[in-house]
């Protein structure tokens, strides 16, 4: 039986939705991870099974006695959330071919949330093998850019010039040293029928972006950008609004890679501010407002530039 | 449907293809494996029997172990039958994942074919792996030959998912010794071995749509000690009787008697070794041979490792005046594992015996029937001076000069 997609008219319908995500949870007031999983969850009204790695996400909502999730849901491990929902969904598939399923007329969709601690990092390898073997799962990566449950140390996806705390600006380092790993090329590169990245702020955006997604038969991964009001440092009100300067910044541009070629930005701002203006509104990137090192703001200007000219070449070219 | 296997009453396998063919006849829902030496052939027969429709489940062939054991866990908790198999550095990798397994009571069952832990890096048969799992919460058989292989696998699916039970079991047999050795198995029908299981009963299941189910949850210090503490008493109360009522419905299905401890001439035996694995076979042979010459020697065989049969491995040894407790595996800082639990086992008995512990056939090194009549030599010498007369802890078939401790 095909799902029919959901239809959303407006914000309100939309966030009024049925719930399958509770508010009783406890993640800091001002996360963007909620948002986020409400977003993903409510697009559609198929039945979810759903894993979560180790995380924030994971400690703040499932603390026995208590549960947030009106839908199947499992933990094993930091490492192992998108492994968890391929063993559930090849259990489908054998049920299914068994004639074992308890509603054989309902599809189910296959979730997996991971942080980018999770994702970037020590989970990397089973979600190359799952996207590698095909599954019919969707992985969505919460990228705060870096380990906030545990306090906020560096992951592969802390970018370069903030202060983490095992990459702490000090009188000798501006804090990391790397750039950010690129999942979305690497992801794409396994050949998976859709790969996207999506803002909460941008949400008829996403929601258009996580429907593909589930329409889509095989591994999708989804990368949201989940602004972090502890460890990047800003008032918990001000999500939405560090979000959109991601996003009106091109520092986190919004697009999606179908079949791993083809390329499409899906969302172009109106007005396009300097990445400066992003780095400025959040604490971790306070100590690089100094003559010393306006140089890496510079650099980061330019590589935010240089990646956007990428993304449009490539959608022109199609490949 | 799967294919039905024809088998004849007595096929030649190796333990490998004992368990591959036990996998099949219990019809497993998923296998997640990972290939790794010397288990590799269960998996491989395993892909054989679904490239040629002999299984109708899933086949998924992961990254590694622990994503093996990781695509088991999310299998199980979906809700139906799941496998895997496994040996040594790969078990070593899936370790995290173990008590996962057992701390959500998930009934999965894991083949490992024992083998020794690098460095140095080494492929053959020694129990370093077992011994490993030992805490992991999980039930743990053990195999002396092929025909145990095979038949404890069907004791284990039946045990571990059982409702009162709700907990992964390993089986447990010797890298290449039994893995790699083939002899005559006694085979039941597909039929037969299917039933003897019977159809999984899901509870919990993740794919019971109508009634969403939370698994693998956080508890701290308000809980936490009390899912360890009800995990436990499971193991300790429920399973051992059930694996007490498996064997005797085998028994009356095949003929094919197991025991929670396994016992070669312990009736009047003044003295007894006490291993696992092909040694039990081993040390068989040398207790008949011994037997002709008027001495009194037996031989207990660990069969259930995990849960520890505390009470019945006290009653077979309560008359015993000197026991070797015989370790494949390297301590590493301390006495064999076998010479602690045996220890543990009668200090609060009556009896009194002068335990010895022996380190033996790391590696794969033979254990051989020499070996044996020296420790038998040692325990008679050990009963006649009521104290040991040699270390606590010697090293067997070691090259080199001899190497004892304590």
């Amino acid at each position: 039986m095909m799902s029919e997609i959901k239809k959303i008219k407006n914000l309100k319908e939309f966030s009024t939705s049925a719930d399958r995500f509770e508010g009783a949870n406890l993640l800091c007031p001002g996360c963007a991870h909620s948002i986020i999983v409400r977003e993903v969850l409510n697009a559609t009204n198929d039945d979810l099974i759903l894993a979560a790695s180790t995380g924030c996400l994971e400690v703040c909502t499932a603390v026995y006695p208590y549960t947030s999730w009106d839908a199947s849901w499992i933990h094993i491990g930091f490492e192992n959330g998108s492994t968890a929902v391929a063993g559930a969904e090849a259990m489908y598939k054998a049920l299914k071919k068994k004639g074992r399923l308890k509603q054989p007329d309902r599809v189910p969709k296959f979730v997996a949330f991971g942080g980018d601690g999770a994702t970037y990092d020590i989970g990397f390898q089973w979600i190359s093998g799952c996207f590698e073997r095909g599954h019919n799962m969707m992985y969505v990566c919460l990228d705060n850019e870096v380990y906030a449950n545990t306090g906020g140390q560096r992951s592969s996806s802390t970018p370069i010039g903030s202060s983490a705390t095992t990459s702490p600006a000090g009188s000798t380092s501006y804090g990391e040293k790397k750039n950010k790993k690129d999942m979305m090329a690497i992801m794409a590169a396994h050949g998976a029928p859709y790969v996207a990245q999506v803002s909460p702020s941008k949400w008829k955006d996403m929601v258009a972006k996580i429907q593909k997604g589930f329409a889509a038969e095989g591994p999708v991964f989804i990368n949201a950008i989940s602004a972090c009001t502890t460890e990047w440092k800003f008032a918990p009100e001000d999500t939405i609004a560090i979000t959109d300067l991601a996003t009106d910044s091109l520092v986190f541009p919004l697009y999606e890679i179908i079949n791993g070629t083809e390329l499409n930005i899906t969302y172009r701002p109106k007005n396009i501010i300097p990445v400066r203006d992003y780095l400025g509104a959040q604490g971790r990137f306070k100590h690089l407002f100094t003559k010393q090192y306006d140089y890496l703001i510079d650099e980061w200007q330019a590589r935010v530039d240089a990646k956007w000219e990428q993304l449009q070449r490539r959608e022109e070219a199609r490949v | 449907m799967a294919d039905t296997m024809e088998l004849r009453d007595i096929e030649v396998w190796d333990g490998n293809m004992a368990a591959s063919q036990a996998l099949r006849q219990v019809q497993v829902d998923v296998v997640a494996a990972y290939p790794i030496t010397p288990s590799t052939p269960i998996v491989e027969n395993y892909a054989n029997f679904e490239a040629n429709g002999y299984v109708d489940g899933e086949f998924v062939m992961v990254e590694s172990e622990h994503a093996a054991m990781s695509g088991c866990i999310g299998a199980s908790a979906a809700g139906g039958r799941v496998a895997t198999a496994t040996s040594s550095q790969g078990f070593a990798l899936m370790v995290e994942t173990l008590y996962s397994a057992s701390g959500m009571r998930l009934p999965i069952i894991l083949n490992v074919v024992n083998r020794a832990l690098g460095a140095p890096l080494n492929v053959n048969g020694d129990h370093s792996d077992m011994y490993l799992g030992r805490d992991s919460g999980w039930i743990q058989l053990n195999a002396y030959n092929p025909q145990h292989a095979y038949d404890l696998n069907f004791i284990a699916f039946k045990v571990a998912e059982d409702h009162d039970v709700r907990l992964p079991a390993m089986v447990h047999q010797d890298g290449f010794m039994t893995s790699h050795t083939a002899q005559g198995v006694h085979t039941m029908t597909d039929e037969q071995g299917f039933n003897f299981v019977g159809e999984f009963q899901p509870m919990n299941d993740m794919l019971d749509l109508d009634h969403p189910v939370t698994h693998g949850v956080q508890t701290e210090e308000d809980w936490h000690f009390e899912h360890k503490a009800r995990q436990q008493h499971a193991l300790m109360t429920v399973a051992l009787p059930k694996i007490q009522e498996a064997f005797d419905a085998f028994e009356t299905l095949t003929g094919r008697r197991y025991n929670l401890v396994e016992t070669h001439q312990m009736d009047d035996a003044e003295m007894a070794v006490i291993c696992m694995g092909t040694s039990v076979e081993t040390a068989m042979e040398v207790v008949n041979e011994l037997r002709a010459q008027g001495v009194k020697a037996g031989v207990v065989g660990i069969r259930v490792f995990r849960p520890w049969p505390l009470e019945q491995l006290a009653e077979v040894l309560k008359n015993v005046k000197a026991i070797g407790a015989l370790d494949r595996s390297s301590p590493h800082g301390t006495v064999g594992m076998l010479y602690n639990e045996i220890a543990g086992t009668l200090f609060n008995t009556d009896a009194k015996p002068v335990l010895t512990n022996y380190i033996y056939g790391l590696g794969g090194r033979d254990l051989t029937k020499a070996h044996l009549v020296g420790i038998f030599n040692d325990l008679k010498a050990n009963m006649d001076a009521g104290k040991p007369t040699t270390a606590l802890q010697q090293y067997i078939g070691l090259r080199g000069p001899k190497l004892s401790f304590f």
